[in-house]
């Protein structure tokens, strides 16, 4: 599979995830589109990893090259459940406090 | 077209297809159920890339635990499609148009690459070998993250519980 | 490096503590304690002085230099901070602190007047003063000397304008300030001459090449040196800030003002011997300045009715002599006329504060008369002071004088001439105040007349002291006419005036003329005297009617007016045009325009904090947009 379909698969991903934390108000299908920018990520990150290592395994065939790729996503994955968790109890106590998870009541920095 | 090719087709259709559908569903939970597919779809390509440990971890923790969270705060609020009020045009338009040229810059950007992601292997995604990595090299970020994680659970049942005492105080002005 | 030199920085020191103690503890120190320090650790500078000069006087004693620590140490320049023992230094030592000493007790019964605190404050100046007037004489370096130098002025600044709440009298220590700066500008450029054409700038560093160097760079930076001696010693053009700092108390005329902070030009001069030697260019404007300063000074000083003006216009009389004495090559006679002059200069000054005193701060002598006989003991001092200044023999003014006038004829016969003049018109205005201040009738009011009173035994005892030096003060310079090698001091301070010695001197004058010229002079020194008691012993004398030359001199040829209109006014008005335009219109203007425009543009720009999170990812989007946008297409 050449590189160039999963860098555009991610980028796609990535993008849409952008378009919809630029369009929605709902605070929780933006935090829902900030993971679908992980994932793509996440997925590219696997991709180059088997990119690395296929072409150092041609050399060298008990090379572990692109393990710390895989490493790497991870621990996004880890900090990602955290955020998770620490996020939704904020959006969790903003609904108790004003009722709504739209962001444009979130405008507080202004002042 | 190898069967390897087909499938990689199959799942990136199912991929943004669905991506699409969870930033244009009404409904927030047609969202996350959107994005549960997205994730499926994703653990699939991993397997294609030899991943299966990741592929696994992912439907655990992303599909699983973080959608299933993300679910129940959504039923716990009892959101419907009604609730949210629409963005005004402009910034929609705005959102699109900027994410569209987003993507074709990138794409503009990093097309010419010739490397393909085929070929032989020695197992590197496989749940011994990372396991081997992870303990030998990267034990004190592990030690680390799980000391991130039982801060975020702490912090989650803080901002859980202030709610709580304010709103205790507030009946109790009452 | 052996005997009392070793210890010779408690010289200077001593004064050092005195101040801190005063100046730190002003708030608690009781009169008594804080004029007991300041007085003691004068009467201990000089016990050391004493036996510092009792070292060098012994034969076979080579100047010593005692190091400190290092000033400036850098590449290419070594400044150390050291002093300098020899026997210029060591006679100015011994005229500082005795002097500093005599005044320091008088002073303690004539501010008895002044609260605790201003009481300790003026004690703590006057430690000050002679601890950097100290420095002056015994830095082994001009950047050494030249610490002192600023600190003697910044003290006599400060002692001047000692009476801070009237407002003549800070001008008057504006006014020495600024004029003082205008020499010390001339000093520093010689310092920094020197530096760049002998890369030294001790004495003995500087002397030994001097000889070496080009005529130009030495007339160039002897005229600088001597811009500095200028501002310091009052000569022509600076001169108008000395009457003027008769404002500060008259002890501190007497100490700074008379006897050591304005010697200290004629100190630098004779320091610098070698190099004015050699500059026969500057030697000569030197001599010229002296001479006209003391002419000019004299004719302002016979129409003055203030006593303190009078002694100030004779002090700057004296010291235009004492150049005169420089700039002929009689470096002896100048430090010679120097010592004399700080003996009887302190005597008559604190005489004339003796009168004040008992007058109550009256110092017009048109409104005294007739006190000798209330005041005995400060009349008959004030009397030998006056026969002192006069130069008549054998009060110790009459040596020096003459060596002067001895040296000035045999360099130029019109020298001596004006030299002469000037002497006769200082015995003329000497004895013009004495005798309307002593005899005649009482002109003040009744009640005045009452309260006239004996000074105490403080302020007489220093009296006495002087009053002893002025008579014996000039045997130490006997001329060779009456007695071989009775010039003591000529061969004191021989190792020092090498200078002298480079070129061949002028012949002598043969003893009988020079004998007959010394008797002529008497003779019309004593006439002068008689005519002044004929004008002015009289009974029921008022205020002289001047004819308009008379007016001319009670306003001191209108200097001080001339000084405003070139000088003081243009600058003034050059100083108002830049506050009102450049500062207001411009540079206000545009701190004022930088501020609006930050206010102005952030009110603007605060309207792009919406606030909304949304709008903000979209800026950062579209950011990252046009930052690959540049990154592909132009390559930066």
């Amino acid at each position: 599979m050449p590189i160039n379909y999963y860098i555009f698969l991610s980028v796609c991903l990535f993008s849409i995830g952008i378009v919809g934390v630029l369009t929605r108000r709902n605070a929780i299908i933006i935090f829902m589109c900030i993971e679908l920018m992980l994932n793509a990520v996440n997925l590219l990150l696997v991709a180059f990893s088997r990119m690395h290592h296929a072409a150092a395994y041609a050399l060298d065939n008990s090379t572990l090259v692109g393990s710390e790729a895989q490493i790497f996503v991870f621990f996004i994955m880890v900090v990602a459940a955290a955020e998770v968790t620490v996020g939704l109890a904020i959006i969790v106590m903003l609904y108790r406090n004003i009722h709504s998870v739209d962001i444009n009541f979130l405008n507080r920095l202004k002042h | 077209m190898s069967i390897t090719e087909i499938l990689f087709w199959v799942l990136s259709t199912a991929a943004i297809v669905a991506a699409l559908l969870v930033i244009f569903s009404k409904n927030p939970v047609h969202s996350v159920l959107w994005l549960i597919v997205v994730f499926f779809a994703i653990s699939g390509h991993y397997v294609l890339l030899n991943a299966q440990f990741l592929a696994i971890v992912n439907m655990i923790v992303y599909a699983g635990a973080i959608m299933v969270l993300f679910l129940f705060v959504i039923m716990l609020m009892n959101m419907n499609a009604d609730q949210e009020p629409t963005k005004s045009k402009w910034m929609k338009i705005a959102g699109v148009i900027s994410g569209g040229s987003l993507t074709l810059l990138l794409i503009a950007a990093l097309k010419y690459n010739t490397a393909t992601t085929g070929g032989e292997e020695a197992g590197i995604g496989l749940i011994q070998q990372l396991g081997k990595t992870l303990f030998n090299e990267y034990v004190v970020p592990f030690e680390i993250s799980s000391v991130l994680f039982l801060s975020a659970m702490v912090g989650a049942v803080v901002l859980g519980k202030k709610e709580k005492n304010i709103v205790n105080s507030d009946i109790a002005n009452q | 490096m052996n005997g009392m030199i070793k210890y010779g920085y408690l010289i200077p020191l001593l004064p050092l503590i005195g101040f801190l103690i005063n100046g730190l503890g002003r708030n608690f120190l009781s009169k008594k304690i804080s004029s007991t320090i300041g007085s003691g650790v004068l009467i201990l500078s000089f016990v050391c002085s004493l036996l510092v000069f009792n070292q060098v006087t012994k034969p076979g004693f080579n100047t010593q230099v005692l190091f400190l620590f290092d000033f400036i140490k850098t590449a290419g320049l070594d400044i150390p901070f050291a002093l300098q023992f020899d026997q210029l230094s060591a006679l100015f030592l011994l005229i500082i602190t005795g002097i500093g000493s005599l005044i320091h007790i008088y002073s303690a019964a004539y501010m008895h007047e002044e609260t605790e605190q201003h009481y300790a404050r003026y004690f703590a100046y006057l430690n000050l003063f002679v601890f950097f007037m100290l420095i002056l004489v015994l830095g082994s370096s001009y950047v050494t000397m030249f610490i002192g130098w600023e600190g003697v002025g910044l003290s006599s600044y400060l002692l001047i304008g000692y009476w801070f709440s009237n407002n003549n009298y800070n001008n008057a220590a504006k006014k020495a300030f600024v004029m003082n700066r205008i020499g010390d500008l001339g000093f520093l450029l010689a310092i920094f001459w020197m530096l760049s054409q002998f890369g030294v700038i001790t004495y003995t560093g500087v002397f030994a090449e001097a000889s070496t160097m080009p005529l130009s760079a030495i007339t160039g930076i002897t005229l600088l040196l001597f811009i500095g001696a200028m501002g310091k010693s009052a000569q022509i053009p600076l001169y108008t800030w000395l009457p003027d700092a008769m404002a500060g108390p008259t002890p501190v005329s007497a100490l700074i003002h008379a006897a050591t902070m304005v010697t200290a030009g004629i100190y630098m001069i004779a320091r610098s011997n070698i190099m004015f030697s050699l500059a026969p260019v500057s030697q000569n404007l030197v001599a010229i300045i002296g001479i006209a300063t003391a002419l000019l000074a004299a004719t302002i000083a016979l129409k003055q009715n203030d006593i303190k003006k009078v002694l100030a216009y004779s002090t700057v009389s004296q010291l235009g002599l004492m150049f005169l004495a420089l700039g002929v090559g009689s470096y002896t006679a100048g430090v010679f006329h120097v010592m004399t002059h700080a003996f009887f200069k302190a005597l008559l000054f604190l005489g004339a504060g003796s009168v004040i005193h008992a007058m109550h701060h009256e110092q017009d002598i048109y409104k005294m008369g007739g006190l000798r006989k209330k005041l005995p003991i400060t009349h008959i001092t004030f009397l030998i002071g006056c026969l002192a200044i006069a130069g008549i023999p054998p009060f110790a003014g009459f040596f020096s004088k003459d060596e002067i006038l001895t040296a000035a004829l045999e360099k130029n016969v019109v020298y001596y001439l004006l030299g002469l003049l000037t002497s006769l018109m200082t015995a003329f205005y000497m004895f013009r105040m004495y005798f309307l201040t002593f005899h005649g009738n009482f002109r003040g009011t009744e009640e005045q007349y009452h309260h006239v009173h004996e000074s105490p035994a403080a302020m007489t005892m220093p009296l006495m002291v002087l009053a002893l030096l002025s008579i014996v003060g000039g045997w130490v310079g006997i001329p060779t006419v009456f007695a071989e090698d009775a010039h003591r001091l000529s061969s004191f301070l021989a190792p020092v005036f090498t200078g002298v010695h480079h070129e061949a001197k002028a012949e002598h004058l043969s003893h009988s003329l020079e004998l007959s010229l010394m008797a002529g002079v008497v003779v019309l020194i004593i006439v002068s005297i008689f005519a002044a008691k004929s004008m002015f012993a009289k009974e029921g004398l008022t205020a002289e009617k001047s004819s308009s030359f008379g007016k001319l001199l009670e306003n001191k040829w209108y200097v001080d007016e001339l000084y405003d209109k070139i000088i003081v006014q243009p600058i003034n008005h050059i100083a108002s045009f830049f506050s009102r335009i450049i500062d207001n219109k411009i540079i206000d203007a545009t701190v004022n325009g930088v501020g609006k425009l930050v206010q102005f543009s952030s009110r603007q720009m605060r309207l792009l904090q919406s606030g909304q999170v949304g709008s903000y990812v979209l800026i950062m989007v579209v950011s990252i947009i046009i930052f690959f946008i540049f990154q592909m297409f132009w390559k930066i």
